[in-house]
């Protein structure tokens, strides 16, 4: 009896271990992987300032990526900080359009990127007849990414204490100088952890793309031009199936910026507790 | 008194910024359904659900999504039966059994997984899967189990933390060992946090697109054998959507609206499993 209890205790032992080695194990192969296969590729024409099918540059994608995540962060960041203020410090609780606005942020957030794209494809570039543009690929970003901003501004304002905005306004001052001078800074780390994750959202990003922003291989010269993003060249050269050394090489930028992100992301978010913990 | 004006506009001015979410919504509805539902009419909705054929450009067309449906629906299945098994277990690994000084790496890399870009994993599949088990149903479902992973352990992570530890403690006290004291006692503890975070792996795979796509090889036919390709709804829409006029990108529109019905569909039992959480 005891036997036949030690060996069921041993073999959940053994399926939790080995579930959590294989899960660890396949990250660690997926990034040795392409690492290891795409490092010796990685030469100076990869870096070249215009792309064609002779060097397969990245680097025109990689400007292009930047310029999209510059546009959409610099419209779903405000949009983002203040629907979460509204939410936190105007908003009565219980409010019929809080629940609103919480069941549409949650339903943005778990519809897929395709559906974005198939969205931004029929009213940004067709409707508004923007064309395939860097701006139409942002503005579909924007609304993916802003349920995210929304949703961990809102996490951060609401673990400000309240004891911050009680004493302030004990002090004399107004409701917006409470916000913009003590909560937003106390709880910037937390919005800002939300922001680098939303970049690195996009810098992923593929399928909401390829029929919003196009796929020209470019640096565009205005926000109205095509250009494809890093992820987007990704997908291209790799389905093309000619260039696969170019391929893991521009994997590795790839999986190297995405790495860079979430590391920054989490060490903001992790300065956030601990600059919390202090205070009590 | 100038102070007050600016109190008064900014209020206003943060509350129509909130409800920008729910204008998007509207609008994504909107434009989906208006340019998907004439199409499903023409081709008639028996017709565009049931059948079997999808060939938009013979003489004349047809355009039968099951193969789609079909296809999406497989790749899923296959996903949550490699994906859950090792999601939960892991996710029992990092709330109960990982020591401290692991779990600082482990949760880390937990959420590396999730922020690694889908093309990154459909080159990776690409690479090392296909050319174990071809393009098809099985190495999307593969590929798919992977990806779906960090939803699932996160979400099942934090579901098995928040039964309170009574629970454990009970268990242990009447002699159970500690696996068996987190596996019959905290886990049926938390089934409807876990059975939320299945929902929400589900949602994830369904909608996944150019992982697929990279590895699927996308022959639009009913599905014939795990070792056979197949195409899903969401790969359909971006291989076709380029070239696509007409009726043909209105049947693809209406393929997108099909996809929004599922999604909406999870998202609702996700937001009822949610709300039924202690």
């Amino acid at each position: 009896m005891i036997l036949k209890r030690n060996s069921s205790e041993r073999i959940m032992a053994l399926m939790t271990w080995a579930a959590a080695i294989l899960t660890i194990g396949t990250l660690l192969f997926l990034i040795a992987f392409i690492l290891v296969k795409g490092i010796p590729h990685i030469k100076l024409s990869l870096f070249s300032l215009t792309y064609n099918s002779e060097n397969v540059s990245f680097m025109p994608a990689l400007i292009s990526t930047f310029i999209i995540v510059f546009i959409s962060l610099a419209i779903a960041v405000p949009l983002g900080i203040s629907s979460a203020i509204y939410l936190t410090e105007y908003a009565r609780s219980g409010n019929k359009i809080v629940a609103l606005i919480h069941m549409t942020t949650e339903t943005l957030s778990g519809i897929p990127s395709i559906v974005y794209g198939l969205f931004g494809g029929l009213f940004f570039v067709a409707a508004l007849g923007w064309g395939y543009s860097v701006l139409a690929g942002a503005f579909t970003l924007v609304i993916m990414i802003l349920p995210l901003i929304m949703r961990s501004s809102e996490e951060a304002i609401k673990a400000v204490p309240d004891m911050y905005s009680e004493g302030s306004f004990g002090l004399g001052a107004g409701k917006l100088r409470t916000i913009f001078k003590i909560i937003l800074p106390s709880a910037m780390p937390g919005i800002l952890a939300g922001i680098i994750l939303s970049a690195g959202r996009i810098v992923g990003e593929t399928a909401a793309l390829i029929y919003t922003s196009g796929t020209v291989a470019q640096i565009p010269a205005t926000p109205m031009d095509s250009a494809r993003t890093l992820a987007v060249h990704m997908y291209a050269i790799s389905n093309e199936g000619l260039h696969s050394n170019e391929s893991y090489a521009t994997a590795v930028i790839l999986l190297v910026v995405t790495i860079l992100i979430n590391a920054v992301s989490v060490r903001i978010a992790k300065k956030f507790g601990d600059s919390n913990n202090e205070l009590f | 008194m100038n102070n007050k004006i600016s109190e008064k506009i900014m209020s206003g001015v943060f509350f129509i910024f909130a409800l920008v979410s729910v204008f998007a919504v509207g609008l994504i509805c909107f434009f989906l359904l208006a340019n998907g539902i004439p199409g499903i009419a023409k081709i008639g909705a028996f017709n565009f659900l049931a059948g079997k054929i999808w060939s938009p450009t013979d003489i004349p067309p047809a355009f039968g999504i099951l193969p789609m449906i079909t296809g999406s629906l497989y790749v899923t299945a296959g996903a949550i039966l490699i994906g859950v098994p090792v999601g939960i277990l892991s996710a029992i690994f990092l709330a109960r059994v990982c020591p401290r000084h692991l779990y600082k790496i482990v949760k880390p890399s937990v959420d590396l997984l999730a922020g690694i870009p889908s093309v990154v994993y459909g080159f990776f599949g690409m690479m090392t899967i296909v050319p174990l088990l071809g393009s098809s149903i099985l190495s999307a479902c593969v590929l798919l189990g992977i990806m779906i992973l960090p939803t699932i352990i996160s979400l099942t992570e934090s579901a098995v933390r928040a039964v309170p530890e009574q629970y454990y403690e009970g268990a242990s006290a009447l002699g159970a060992g500690h696996y068996r004291s987190i596996f019959f006692i905290v886990m049926p503890a938390a089934k409807s946090g876990i059975f939320a975070a299945v929902i929400l792996g589900i949602g994830r795979a369904i909608g996944e697109t150019m992982a697929v796509i990279m590895v699927a090889g996308n022959q639009p036919r009913m599905p014939v054998s795990l070792f056979k390709g197949v195409r899903t709804l969401t790969a359909n829409i971006v291989i076709e959507m380029g070239y696509a006029g007409d009726i043909h990108r209105e049947a693809l529109i209406a393929s997108g609206v099909v996809l929004f019905a599922f999604i909406l569909m999870i998202n609702f039992i996700f937001s009822y499993l949610k709300r039924s959480m202690p």
